[in-house]
């Protein structure tokens, strides 16, 4: 009866599906079935620790085992960049964990800590409790376990608008050692793609995300499971994103099925679409002839780590270590701020750009901006963020 | 506004709301009047248990300083709140009601550290209220309600609600200093914004399981992002007694660090000599293994236990040492210097009249706080005192239990000289002799006599007992002459009093607890609030206040009404780590005179005043 939900075809279906389902839910007392639902979702998160703490840069974020031998998803961020990233189950269990790979598109990572017979979140569509059953079968000698019928029958589909979640998350590291993560209630929304554009929510995922009405993307939320109340993995927590122009903080998450593509993805090694999408990155200074040093802070300082010979960049005479501090008429204090205005330039334009150099400011005309990619040049050293 | 122009909007807002509930229509699955009746049982549930928690929840003014939000307990008028709330509003607050109505509240106790006050709102005695649940059977996932005064919002005195789900218990949250430290307290996706604080937090079904008076804000401003906290209505629980009393309440420290070993267990990282716990026998690097009947896993757990227990409370503590595992009773410590934390409490009144006294000069010492003008409602309910946060309800309180422990005695029957006699626990026999004048006790190891009279902790005798016979003759004196009259004795609150290694759980009674400062000794009474309201449970005795107390528990016959329970058929004695006796009362008799002088020895059989000859291992 469930599984049926989730082949709803239209989003209209769906919600009266949902509506049905949830009728005679509310009448039950529901309280039990959500906190069976709560129960199974909590075992399968994890609490990571990681680089960070100071600055604004929490260390800690959350994740979610998918797979009973240890597969974590998670957000991608700069608490993974460590050569120790710790994992705390809901148990207490403590794992080292490596980084399988990353997927800078969807800005999520597949974690790998060495454990076996782990409760887990299904990624395929089917529930948590179908998971549960398949990994401690209730009477292993009764032919295949149930869960894999459901896993077979189900497939991965957005859910509705109205759907009724829960968000379990590790917001402000709240929960340590064997302390439950935090467990948050609310709807979806609405389904909508990220407006993942210059002045709005900056990130490099563009896809669907799920509004939810509820503040879920707090600190050290990001990689947290979102789960229907019934039970069935709905997404994953997105990072903390504000929008650079209304200042207006989203409340999303990542649908499941971009979670599972991402899994499989990461799991067999593919990369091809995480390289294509760095050319979708805002602006890169590059295609004017420079490369800023790595942006790993809130706010960095937008110095010029190189300049590239033959481009617009070295003719207008920008040189290594000069300090940004104005692009046209808008001051920039980040490294964020600069890509951001230098991304309005229209194709063919000039700009005026203001670098304090030596201690004086210095004005250096760049352009004209050209089409198209960034010319191919050698690595100049240095991380490409 | 013309009133055109309002007819064309109310057209234009009925013809949206129509649009809307066309365009919805098709998508209905059933009209109203088709819905499951459960479901409308349910929505009236929600809206009864709604109306009920809304009337007993408080929205508390404090002037130009802000307020908060507070939630009544009895019907009498207390009511909880957070210390912060009443800090800047100082003794005295108006409180407002949904009934609409604004009553005049007085300041009764206050726990900085806990971030808990307790307030009386004056003039009724048929408030609405409600009732504290067992916050350890919250559960993650449970629906809760907020109910409160966010953003001071209840001008009108309707206090604003929002329903939300636990997110999570036994939360730990760092305090700030040495105060306001939110242990073991709940987590709650309702909204808790600012002007919330103080307010209540209910289960389901109305019943209160918290005080709301935290949430985690970052990068948003100070508006709830889903993440709030609430003192646990256990916590409350333990503190009440205290609160109720006036005191100016202090939270609990062990005399020793825990951290985490290597292997992930909690151990002793350090450790006061001085400490009662170093005393009972715990030592640097054992292993912590349960505190006050709670597991201890983590040092956050550790903290959660200890955060929720008042000073002063002796609590069973588990450790484990070279595999060998070992439980010891262990007296909590104050966190907080008696000046320290009267400073900290002073600080709501910061803003009240300066101090008398030229420049230069200081106050003298134990002067009492300069009081500010009280309105007239409350102002002969406040009572300045070092140590407490409002005296008159500690004397109240003092009041009360005295007057239960005369109710249950007959007063008559205990005057004079009293004559126990019985066998210790090896079968030999004791005899005490309880006058005015003489206390003397006859043991198989000798005679120890000493005048009520003179200084008590001159000699605690019997040797070996830290001071048994003192603490007899200080109870004596309480059931005889009433603890008024009993050198200077104060209600300080109240503390689980077990026997036989009885676990502490939410369900152990606590007993009401009088101190009293007598001929050089300190003893700390315990009296039984409940259902053998008056009976004296036991007499901590310090004979030196840096040595370990002579413990007395006394003993009743488990009788249904009559003589046979007012007076103890046992009496067990501890000091330090050791058992001193269990001495069996077979005959317990008042002589009426002033001694053994002055009056011959009651004969056998003679009329015992009460008596429990039933005998009985112990």
């Amino acid at each position: 009866m469930t599984s049926l939900t989730r082949l709803a075809c239209g989003p209209r279906v769906a919600f009266m599906l949902v509506l049905l389902i949830l009728g005679p839910l509310a009448a039950r007392p529901y309280a039990e079935a959500n906190e069976a639902a709560i129960e199974l979702a909590a075992r399968t998160v994890v609490k990571i620790y990681g680089a960070g703490g100071f600055r604004g840069l929490e260390s800690y974020q959350t994740g979610f085992l998918v797979s009973p031998s240890g597969h974590v998803m998670t957000a991608m961020s700069t608490v993974l960049d460590s050569d120790e990233i710790d994992c705390v189950l809901d148990d207490g269990r403590r794992y080292q964990a490596s980084v399988v790979g990353i997927d800078p598109r969807r800005e999520m990572a597949l974690l790998k800590l060495d454990g076996e017979g782990l409760p887990y979140a299904p990624l395929d569509g089917a529930s948590l409790a179908d998971a549960a059953a398949e990994a401690v079968p209730p009477n292993a000698a009764e032919g295949p376990p149930a869960g894999a019928a459901a896993a077979a029958a189900t497939s991965v589909t957005l859910a509705a608008p109205g759907t009724r979640t829960y968000a379990l998350s590790n917001l402000f590291g709240v929960a340590v050692g064997d302390e439950r993560v935090s467990v948050q209630q609310g709807v979806i929304s609405a389904v909508v793609p990220l407006a993942a554009r210059r002045g709005a929510y900056e990130a490099p995922y563009s896809g669907n995300v799920y509004l939810l009405d509820f503040t879920v993307n707090n600190p050290g939320a990001a990689g947290g499971l979102l789960v229907d109340v019934r039970g069935y993995p709905v997404g994953m927590l997105g990072k903390e994103l504000r929008s650079t122009s209304a200042g207006i903080w989203l409340n999303y998450a990542i649908p499941l099925p971009e979670v599972s593509a991402s899994f499989q993805d990461l799991l067999s090694g593919r990369t091809a679409e995480a390289e294509a999408m760095v050319e979708r990155i805002p602006f890169e200074t590059r295609l004017l002839g420079f490369l800023l040093v790595p942006d790993i802070l809130e706010k960095t300082p937008p110095f010029v780590e190189a300049v590239i010979e033959g481009t617009p960049a070295a003719s207008g005479g920008l040189r290594a270590d000069d300090l940004l501090v104005a692009v046209g008429s808008r001051s920039v204090t980040s490294c964020a701020a600069v890509a951001e205005e230098l991304a309005r330039i229209e194709e063919g334009a000039t700009v005026r750009v203001s670098v304090i150099r030596d201690g004086a400011i210095v004005d250096i005309l760049l352009g004209p901006r050209p089409a198209g990619a960034a010319p191919a040049v050698q690595e100049l050293g240095g991380e490409r963020l | 506004m013309s009133r055109s122009v309002i007819h064309r909007r109310l057209i234009a807002a009925c013809a949206v709301a129509a649009a809307c509930v066309l365009g919805l229509t098709p998508l209905r699955l059933c009209p109203a009047k088709d819905v499951a009746p459960e479901v409308l049982a349910a929505e009236r549930a929600r809206v009864d248990v709604a109306a009920r928690i809304s009337a007993a929840t408080v929205a508390i003014f404090a002037g130009e300083q802000g307020g908060g939000s507070g939630v009544l307990v009895t019907p009498d008028g207390f009511a909880l709140t957070n210390f912060h709330v009443v800090q800047p509003a100082g003794l005295a607050m108006r409180c407002g009601l949904n009934d609409g109505k604004v009553y005049d509240a007085i300041l009764v106790g206050l726990d900085p550290t806990g971030d808990v006050a307790l307030v009386k709102l004056v003039g009724r005695d048929d408030f609405p209220f409600v009732s504290l649940a067992d916050s350890d059977r919250v559960r993650v996932g449970d629906a809760c309600y907020t109910v409160g005064n966010p953003f001071l919002l209840a001008s009108n005195l309707q206090p604003s609600l929002s329903l939300g789900i636990v997110s999570g218990t036994h939360r730990y949250q760092f305090p700030a200093g040495t105060i306001l430290e939110y242990t073991d307290c709940l987590q709650v996706d309702a909204a808790i914004n600012p002007g919330n604080s103080g307010g209540p937090l209910f289960n389901a079904a109305g019943e209160l399981i918290g005080v709301n008076g935290r949430a985690s804000f970052e990068k948003r401003g100070r508006v709830n992002v889903g993440v709030g906290y609430a003192i646990s209505s256990n916590q409350l629980r333990n503190f009440m007694g205290m609160l109720r009393g006036g005191v100016l309440v202090d939270h609990a420290t062990l005399g020793a660090t825990v951290a985490t070993g290597a292997d992930g267990k909690v151990y002793v990282s350090d450790i006061l000599e001085s400490s009662d716990a170093y005393r009972r026998g715990l030592r640097y690097d054992d292993e912590i293994v349960s505190l006050a009947g709670r597991p201890v896993r983590t040092v956050n757990a550790f903290k959660n236990v200890l955060g929720i227990l008042p000073a002063g409370w002796r609590v069973p503590l588990v450790y484990r040492r070279e595999g060998r595992v070992d439980e010891i009773s262990v007296r909590l410590s104050p966190v907080h210097a008696a000046a320290e934390l009267a400073e900290i409490a002073a600080g709501r009144r910061q803003g009240g009249p300066p101090r008398e006294g030229g420049p230069g000069e200081s106050p003298p010492e134990n002067q009492a706080p300069i009081v500010p003008k009280l309105p007239e409602a409350v102002r002969s309910l406040y009572e300045a005192k070092t140590g407490y946060a409002n005296y008159a309800f500690s004397r109240r309180e003092r009041d009360r239990v005295a007057s239960a422990v005369r109710e249950n005695l007959a007063r008559e029957a205990i005057d004079g000289t009293w004559e126990i006699a019985g066998t210790l626990q090896d079968g030999r026999p004791f005899r005490i002799e309880l006058s005015d004048v003489l206390a003397t006790i006859d043991l198989p190891t000798g005679t120890s006599r000493l005048d009520p009279r003179q200084p008590l902790d001159e000699s605690p005798v019997p040797p070996g007992s830290g001071g048994m016979l003192a603490a007899l003759v200080v109870w004596r004196q309480l059931l005889t002459v009433g603890p008024e009259a009993v050198g200077r004795t104060d209600y300080i609150g109240t503390a689980p009093v077990l026997l036989d290694d009885a676990p502490l759980t939410v369900d152990t009674p606590l007993a009401d607890v009088l101190a009293s400062d007598v001929a050089g000794v300190r003893a700390e009474t315990f009296i039984d609030p409940q259902a053998a309201a008056g009976q004296v449970l036991g007499i901590d005795l310090w004979a030196s206040l840096r040595a370990d107390p002579c413990e007395v528990r006394f003993r009743y016959a488990a009788a249904n009404g009559g003589d046979a329970a007012r007076m103890p058929k046992a009496i067990e004695v501890r000091f330090g780590n050791t058992l001193f006796g269990v001495f069996t009362i077979q005959r317990f008799t008042v002589a009426p005179g002033e001694g053994r002088d002055a009056g011959k020895p009651p004969a056998d059989g003679g009329e015992p005043a009460s008596a429990a000859n039933e005998e009985k291992a112990l």
